[in-house]
């Protein structure tokens, strides 16, 4: 037996969802279904399609995008949920064309390899090196332990990190 | 879409998110930090009719609280933000000791420790954690508020005693007294997935280095968090020299009776738990040395 009597409209798996946000600066606005996840949302609504999917269940981490400051796994959250919030991608990295200083040692460090992990892992990384640096290779292999490569080149995204961390703090 | 089709609602208030599960609850799942829930839709391992997103009934939910009594964790507040906070590894080491093995970063920003809770996965960190800290999980509904201790929460693999219609809305504990130690101890094979067994350690230890007081739970060898209380009982009343661990260590081993299955033998997973709590009870005795030393 079900009590109909609330307040509050209710809603139906037909019905679609307004999602407006901020993505890299910018506002957007999109109609979806309630199932799209983020990461979904991200690629074929918004066309931003640096954010990769690898896993599809929050294991590898290609899809990592940084909402509201926070790295999260954009295939383990529902696009509505993403309404109202700033979010950034892989795309807003680079500022005015120019590389950020983690992309810099990405590419000097050979640690893009097939490029696929990437987005990911620079997401990821660009999160936690605002919380702190990152100045011994096992805490770099730490930071890194979130995201999953299938080229086995973990050692030069470890020196990319190291070299990002200190250079960040050259700057500070 | 990798999920099923469902009927999304997301709740301003408690008071509308419990109306919404009254109505629903039979056909509807709770969805909070969803680091769970997204991968198991993900691969339609679950499909539910209505979804309810009580990720804006609001911020007040968010953030834990530290009594002078208990300290209370409410339904919103994020893995990460525990796991970072000063006052939580003071009070309550070995929750951030927990919430440090619990997945990733990127996993512990959204994901809240009530969800964890409510999903009660018996391999996951923090149940046994809970178990050790004597919680009360405060359960709500549109019928009004019940509390409930750990032992009577988590019923089996991903059960719990909420009904349908009811939300996990805090869970709390009462503040550790300052002669309390603890530690956590897990094995996974790889960090950041699930332990192939864990165990919670609490002891509190009098002047004279004796155990007066403890509580072990060991994760991952049962469908609930598993109290060892014939480890429990042989540390009460001793203090934790060279001859205790290794009689802790057979004890824990002959109180588990795992299952095995493709990561890990039943007995391995026996002996592992043996190991296990010798090191927890290690690592509570190094703290009570540092404290003195």
């Amino acid at each position: 037996m079900r009590d109909h009597a609330t307040e509050f409209p209710t809603r139906t798996q037909d019905e679609t969802h307004t999602v407006g946000c901020t993505v890299n600066g910018r506002e957007y606005e999109a109609v979806v279904d309630p199932r799209m996840t983020l990461a979904d949302f991200l690629r074929e609504k918004l066309r931003l399609t640096g954010t990769h999917l690898g896993c599809e269940h929050g294991v590898c981490g290609a899809c990592t995008v940084i909402v509201d400051g926070a790295a999260t796994r954009s295939c383990l959250m529902l696009a509505v949920q993403a309404d109202g919030a700033q979010l950034e991608t892989v795309e807003g990295l680079a500022e005015d064309g120019e590389l950020s200083p983690l992309q810099c040692a990405f590419k000097r460090n050979h640690a893009l390899q097939c490029g696929f992990c990437t987005p990911g892992f620079l997401m990821s990384v660009t999160a936690a090196l605002r919380e702190e640096s990152v100045t011994t290779e096992e805490q770099a292999r730490e930071v890194l332990s979130g995201n999953i490569c299938r080229c086995t080149g973990y050692t030069g995204l470890v020196k990319s990190v190291l070299e990002a961390s200190a250079g960040k703090d050259a700057q500070a | 879409m990798k999920p099923g089709r469902f009927t999304y609602h997301s709740p301003r208030s408690l008071d509308e998110a419990l109306a919404t599960l009254q109505v629903y609850g039979d056909d509807a799942k709770v969805l909070a930090g969803g680091q769970s829930l997204m991968p198991m839709l993900n691969f339609r391992l679950a499909r539910f009719e209505h979804l309810v997103d009580v990720n804006r009934v609001g911020a007040e939910y968010a953030e834990p609280t530290f009594g002078d009594t208990r300290i209370t964790i409410p339904l919103l507040v994020r893995q990460r933000r525990v796991e970072r906070s000063a006052e939580a590894a003071a009070v309550l080491p070995v929750l951030t000791e927990a919430l440090q093995q619990v997945a990733h970063p990127q996993i512990r920003n959204r994901g809240t420790i009530c969800g964890s809770l409510a999903h009660a996965d018996p391999a996951a960190e923090l149940p046994s954690v809970l178990s050790v800290l004597d919680a009360t999980f405060t359960i709500a509904s549109s019928r009004g508020v019940r509390e409930v201790p750990a032992e009577e929460f988590f019923l089996f693999h991903l059960t719990t005693s909420l009904e349908p219609d009811e939300l996990l809305l805090q869970v709390s504990v009462p503040r550790p007294p300052a002669n309390q130690f603890s530690a956590f101890s897990e094995f996974a094979t790889r960090r950041g997935d699930f332990a192939l067994a864990g165990v919670a350690a609490v002891c509190e230890v009098d002047a004279a280095g004796v155990v007066t007081a403890c509580r072990i739970a060991a994760a991952g060898v049962a469908p609930t968090p598993h109290r060892l209380t014939d480890v429990e009982a042989l540390v009460t009343g001793a203090s934790l020299g060279d001859d205790l661990l290794p009689e802790a260590e057979a004890a824990a081993r002959a109180q588990v009776d795992p299952t095995g299955d493709i990561h890990a033998s039943a007995e391995y997973r026996s002996r592992l738990t043996g190991v296990l709590v010798k090191r927890a009870l290690a690592d509570i005795r190094g703290k009570l040395e540092a404290t003195r030393a």
